[in-house]
Formats: structure tokens, C-alpha cells, sequence
């Protein structure tokens, strides 16, 4: 009997307490009915969303099948792929930059450089829209050179995710072990190599997770700076909700949650979730 | 001991200035092959910063550092024949203890094998042996301060520089380490170069110890020449505890001086000064070297301080405050004069911090060679 009584709650101990309970419950249903709804639906055997009729599996037969669907979905895996691994590069430069070293007009720098995550989406998409005319920007090339357009503009807001991210990580870096490398023998590119990098390794890692993942369902200024034959998948899917919502957005959303899941699935695994999420 | 007397380093005439602030101040000193030479100081005073200069991570402003008869004032600490012990050890956290000892080897393209037994040796050396897997994370303080000094002793360099290398262990281990880093430095006879703001640390580590004060040397001698016959008010009053008081010198012969010392007297030495006649003058007197004793105790004073001529070396006083620190109990004496005096006991028997007790009327002395007259 006595293995199964339980001790009284002590003051502290909020999840033992039923309204704590409770309160998590809704916050959680708050924040994951719709995506289980939009799941659920997506085996729907129907063509409106409205009504359950049935499972079926055919409208990720019907999404699979859609060509446009699955170019679009090409297009912004490339396109995500292409600006994560760019923005990873210049961020990490630009923080490092940004931690080691005084220059006049510092401040301006950092500030201008953290403006593409201020200024509103639809002021930079304009912005491209105009800019790209202007310079007249090759339309027709082949692909994936025909994606360069929106590619930059990730990248002109992905890089500065990737700079906050590893900035962070800079900040609890002891540079007196970059100092004894160099004291040991390492030349500062060794030093850089061995020591700092390893450092900021978690950063690199969360800041290619970041820039992905908005490369990869970026509407509004992609929506701006795409042509014809340049639809990315959350384009492409605004597009078919315009002409009506069926189980096939549904499929495809889905199988998009899906991959993303994965992908940070594996970053987390590879990493390690107390490297990304510590900051010392 | 220093086998050879041949500087390894030599300091010439070397200025760091950031700014419009001078770290460190027109410094020239020689440190020998195979000495314990430490830089002492308060904090600021640019003892580290000189010790940056040795290692290379700063360039003079002005003046030469030669390292082992080659100028190494410009050379980048990569290119320069000695190692440093960080003050937080800077052990790279994501390799393993054998990784971290091997590194330097490694970028020096040493050969697989000889980094094997040489990170073996060098661990053996700080007795870490059996710890060759273990992340640094997994480690004390203490361990982690032993791969860096490994990381450096494995390169064997001409001069290990070691910042501050106590300060962040326990008082227990700290002991320990004073020993075993004295030990050590006699087993593989390279130059230690350390900068501490810890006089205990300075007393029982050098063979030689540099005092470093607003960016010069304030004095440069051996431990208890530094204790025993200061140079200054400052290296007084910085290493160790001291009495202070103004005074005028009265007499100064080769072989008896005297100072009159409004504050607590008449002082007689029996060794000259060679100061100016007449000139205002320091005398220091440590605690430990004045002697207490119950009022109506005259002839045994007198007595006891009969190597001095009538009235010199005495003092009375009323004692205002005192704590007991168990070897020793601290008395501070307020004198006849108004000014206050420190004076140790040693506890020799469990009974003798009861002989003396608040508002008591005490009398002193001390003997003739236990003064030191300070000049500036």
C-alpha cells in the first residue's frame, strides 16, 4: 500500500499540480491542433476538406504525381540548400569579424547588417522586385541558374540569422585558447581551425538549421522576386489554395512538416541538443 | 640554483604604452638560465603585460626583448622559443588530455611515435598519468592546470611563463602547488617565468622576484632580501605587513645610526644608513620583530634592549584592538602619541593570548638590527 501513496506536493513542484497539467494541455493544444488537423485531413477521402469521409491515400499519390507540385518543391529544397550554405559563410564571417576586431564605424556595420531582419518582408520583396528589374536580371537562363535571383535574396535575409546565432557562441569563447595555439606553434589560420571553429561549431550548426528552414517556406519576398518558371513550393501551394483547398495541399504540407522534422531530427542527432541549445 | 649566470632573457629599456596609458615603464632586467623568477605586483601595475611582451602576444612600444641572445621584439608568439601557462589554463575543451599535450607537437609535424612517448613523459611529469582519455570538462581546476602545463612542458621550451598559475585553486591545493611547481622546475631545469599579485606565492616560489609598481621595478632581489631589507615604502608596505613611521636622521656612522621618530620615538640601528644628515627619512618595522610585554616589567626590558643606548627602541601604548589567528595573535597598539602600531605574538604555549587583553597598558621594544630606515 504504502508503495503506492504518494508524497504531498511540495511547494515547487508545479508538474505535479493538476491546473499546471491542465494549462500545458491547452497551450499545447493551442499551438498543435491546426498542423494535426491539416495532417488528419490530408487522408481525407474526399475533395473538400470539411466533412471526414473516409482514409485514403490517394491525394499523396495525386501530390506525388503533380509535376508542378514536385518542381516547385525542387526549386525551394535548391534554392534553401544553395542560400543555407552561402548564408553560413558570410554570417560566420561577419561574426567573427564582428567579435575580433575594432574599425571605425562599427556600430553602423552591425546595425545595417541586422536590418534585413527589421525591415517588413513585403518592403524587401518590393525592394527586389525593383531591384532586379532595374538591373535587368537574366529571366531565362537554365536552371538552377534561373533560381540565382531569389537565391540572393534568401540569402540577404538568412545570413544575418546565421550571424546573431554565431555571435552568441563568440561571446563565450575564451581567447586565451585561441591564444595558446598560437603560443603551442599554430599559425592564426591553424589556430582559426583548430580551436575556434570547434567553438563555434553548435552556432554554425543552429544557424544552418535557421537559415534553412526560412529559406524553405519563405512566401513573401520569394512571391516577388519568382518568374514563371521559378515556383517554389509555398508559391506553389498559395496558388492551388486560391483555386480551392483539397486534401492534395493537405498531402503536401504534410509530407513538407515532415521533411523539415527530419532534417532537424538529424541536425539535433549530429549535434547534440546540449551543444545547440547551451551557450556556454 | 642557477647553474649558468647567463640571462636567458634580457629586458632592454622596454616601454608599453596603450594609448595615452603606460603599462609598462622603461623596464630593464635580466632573468637568468634556469632560475624561478617571479613578477610580483599589484593588479595593474603591468607585470602581465610585461610578461605578453616575453611571450610575444604584445610588441613594446619601446626597447628590446632578447630571448636566448636573439632579438624576439617583433616575433609572433608562434615563432618564439618559450610557452606559457594560461591564467585559466585555456585547455581546448573539445580535445582530450593526450590531444591537448600533443597539439603543439602535432603543428610542429613531430613524428606520431616520438608525440606518443613525449605526451606520456610530460604527463608522467605533472602526474597525470592514467588521465589520457579524459575530456577536460571531466577534470578539477587543479587537473586542468596540469594539461596546460604539460601542453607547455612537452614543447620544451627555453622559458615556461606561467600567468597567475595559483590563483584560482583552493588555499589547501594552492600549498601543495607552490611545492610542486618549485619541485618540478628543479627536475627539468627550464627558466619559469611567473607573475602573481600574491606575495606568499613569490616568498616561497623565486629564486629571484622582480616587484613591479605603475609600470617599473620597484625592486629586484631575492625573497628574504626583499622581506628583510626593502628598498622603498612601497615593496615595505606591499610585501608583507609593516609599521611605518616618518622621522629625521639624527646620527648616521659605518656602524650606528639613530632616527628620531616623532610618532614612536627614538630609533638607534647599529649599522649605518649612508643617508643625508638631518634628511627626512622611513623607518619600517614588522610586526613580528617587537617584542610586548606587562606593564612594571622595566628592567626586563631594559634588559632586553640593552643592545640600544638608554630610551631608544622602547615604546608604550594601550592595546585597542586584537585577533587571534590561532599560530599568532595580531595586536594594534595605540601609542602614547596617538598613532597606531601592529605587533605579532606567536602562540607558544595554548595559554599565551591570555596575557594580554583589550585596553591593556603594554610596553615594547625590539632590537637594533630590526628597523630598516627607507630613503624614499
Amino acid at each position: 500500500m504504502a508503495l503506492f501513496r504518494s508524497a504531498p506536493i511540495a511547494p515547487l513542484e508545479y508538474t505535479r499540480k493538476l491546473w499546471m497539467r491542465g494549462w500545458v494541455g491547452l497551450t499545447m493544444l493551442f499551438l498543435y491542433a491546426p498542423l494535426l488537423v491539416l495532417m488528419v485531413f490530408s487522408f481525407n477521402d474526399s475533395k473538400r476538406n470539411v466533412v471526414w469521409k473516409g482514409f485514403t491515400l490517394k491525394y499523396y499519390e495525386k501530390a506525388l504525381n503533380n509535376d508542378s507540385l514536385v518542381e516547385a518543391l525542387v526549386n525551394s529544397l535548391t534554392i534553401a540548400f544553395l542560400a543555407t550554405i552561402i548564408s553560413l559563410v558570410i554570417g560566420a564571417l561577419a561574426a567573427v569579424m564582428l567579435w575580433r576586431f575594432r574599425f571605425p564605424f562599427k556600430g553602423l556595420v552591425e546595425g545595417t547588417m541586422s536590418l534585413p531582419i527589421i525591415v517588413p518582408e513585403i518592403c524587401l520583396g518590393v525592394a527586389f522586385l525593383i531591384f532586379f528589374a532595374k538591373v535587368e536580371w537574366p529571366t531565362d537562363l537554365m536552371w538552377p541558374l534561373n533560381l540565382s535571383a531569389i537565391t540572393i535574396a534568401h540569402i540577404t535575409f538568412c545570413f544575418p540569422f546565421v550571424a546573431m546565432v554565431v555571435r552568441a557562441r563568440l561571446a563565450s569563447f575564451n581567447k586565451e585558447e585561441e591564444e595558446a595555439a598560437k603560443d603551442l606553434g599554430a599559425t592564426e589560420w591553424q589556430a582559426f581551425r583548430d580551436v575556434l571553429l570547434p567553438h563555434i561549431q553548435p552556432g554554425l550548426v543552429a544557424g544552418a538549421l535557421l537559415a534553412f528552414t526560412l529559406s524553405l517556406d519563405d512566401f513573401v519576398i520569394t512571391f516577388f522576386t519568382s518568374g514563371p518558371d521559378t515556383i517554389t513550393f509555398p508559391v506553389k501551394v498559395y496558388s492551388m489554395v486560391r483555386f480551392s483547398v483539397t486534401p492534395e495541399v493537405n498531402a503536401a504540407s504534410t509530407l513538407l512538416i515532415l521533411l523539415t522534422v527530419i532534417l532537424t531530427f538529424i541536425a539535433l542527432k549530429v549535434q547534440g541538443v546540449k551543444g545547440i541549445t547551451e551557450t556556454h | 640554483m642557477p647553474e649558468t649566470k647567463q640571462p636567458i632573457i634580457q629586458i632592454r629599456n622596454v616601454s608599453k604604452r596603450f594609448g595615452k596609458v603606460t603599462a609598462v615603464d622603461n623596464i630593464s632586467l635580466d632573468i637568468l638560465a634556469g632560475e624561478f623568477f617571479v613578477l610580483l605586483g599589484p593588479s595593474g601595475c603591468g607585470k602581465t603585460t610585461l610578461l605578453r611582451m616575453i611571450a610575444g602576444f604584445e610588441m613594446p612600444t619601446e626597447g628590446q626583448i632578447i630571448i636566448d641572445g636573439q632579438d624576439m621584439s617583433l616575433v609572433p608568439p608562434n615563432k618564439r622559443p618559450v610557452n606559457m601557462v594560461f591564467q585559466s589554463y585555456a585547455v581546448f575543451p573539445h580535445m582530450n588530455v593526450t590531444d591537448n599535450v600533443g597539439y603543439g607537437l602535432r603543428i610542429a609535424g613531430v613524428g606520431k611515435g616520438e608525440i606518443r612517448d613525449r605526451v606520456a613523459e610530460a604527463l608522467e611529469l605533472v602526474k597525470l598519468g592514467g588521465f589520457e582519455d579524459r575530456m577536460p570538462d571531466q577534470m578539477s581546476g587543479g587537473q586542468r592546470q596540469r594539461v596546460a602545463l604539460a601542453r607547455s612542458l612537452v614543447m620544451r621550451p627555453k622559458v615556461l611563463l606561467l600567468d597567475e598559475p595559483l590563483s584560482a585553486l583552493d588555499a589547501k591545493l594552492r600549498a601543495q602547488m607552490q611545492f610542486e611547481l618549485s619541485d618540478l622546475q628543479d627536475k627539468v631545469g627550464i627558466t619559469f617565468v611567473t607573475v602573481t599579485h600574491d606575495q606568499d606565492e613569490a616568498l616561497s616560489m623565486a629564486s629571484r622576484v622582480a616587484v613591479i609598481n605603475k609600470g617599473e621595478v620597484a625592486q629586484l632581489a631575492g625573497p628574504s632580501d626583499l622581506y628583510e631589507y626593502p628598498a622603498n615604502r612601497f615593496v615595505a608596505d606591499f610585501v608583507g605587513s609593516v609599521n611605518i613611521f616618518e622621522g629625521k636622521l639624527t646620527l648616521d656612522e659605518p656602524d650606528k645610526a639613530a632616527v628620531d621618530c616623532p610618532g614612536l620615538g627614538k630609533i638607534y640601528l647599529n649599522h649605518g644608513v649612508t643617508g643625508p644628515h638631518g634628511a627626512d627619512v622611513w623607518v619600517a618595522l614588522r610586526p613580528e620583530k617587537i617584542y610586548l610585554h606587562v606593564p612594571g616589567a622595566g628592567k626586563a626590558i631594559r634588559a632586553a634592549a640593552q643592545d640600544a643606548p638608554d630610551g631608544h627602541n622602547l615604546a608604550r601604548g594601550t592595546i585597542k584592538g586584537m585577533s587571534y589567528l590561532g599560530d599568532i595573535t595580531l595586536y594594534e597598539i595605540q601609542l602614547e602619541g596617538g598613532q597606531v602600531i601592529r605587533v605579532s605574538r606567536p602562540n607558544l604555549s595554548r595559554h599565551d593570548q591570555e596575557d594580554f587583553t583589550w585596553d591593556d597598558k603594554v610596553s615594547m621594544h625590539w632590537r637594533a638590527d630590526s628597523p630598516v630606515v627607507l630613503l624614499s
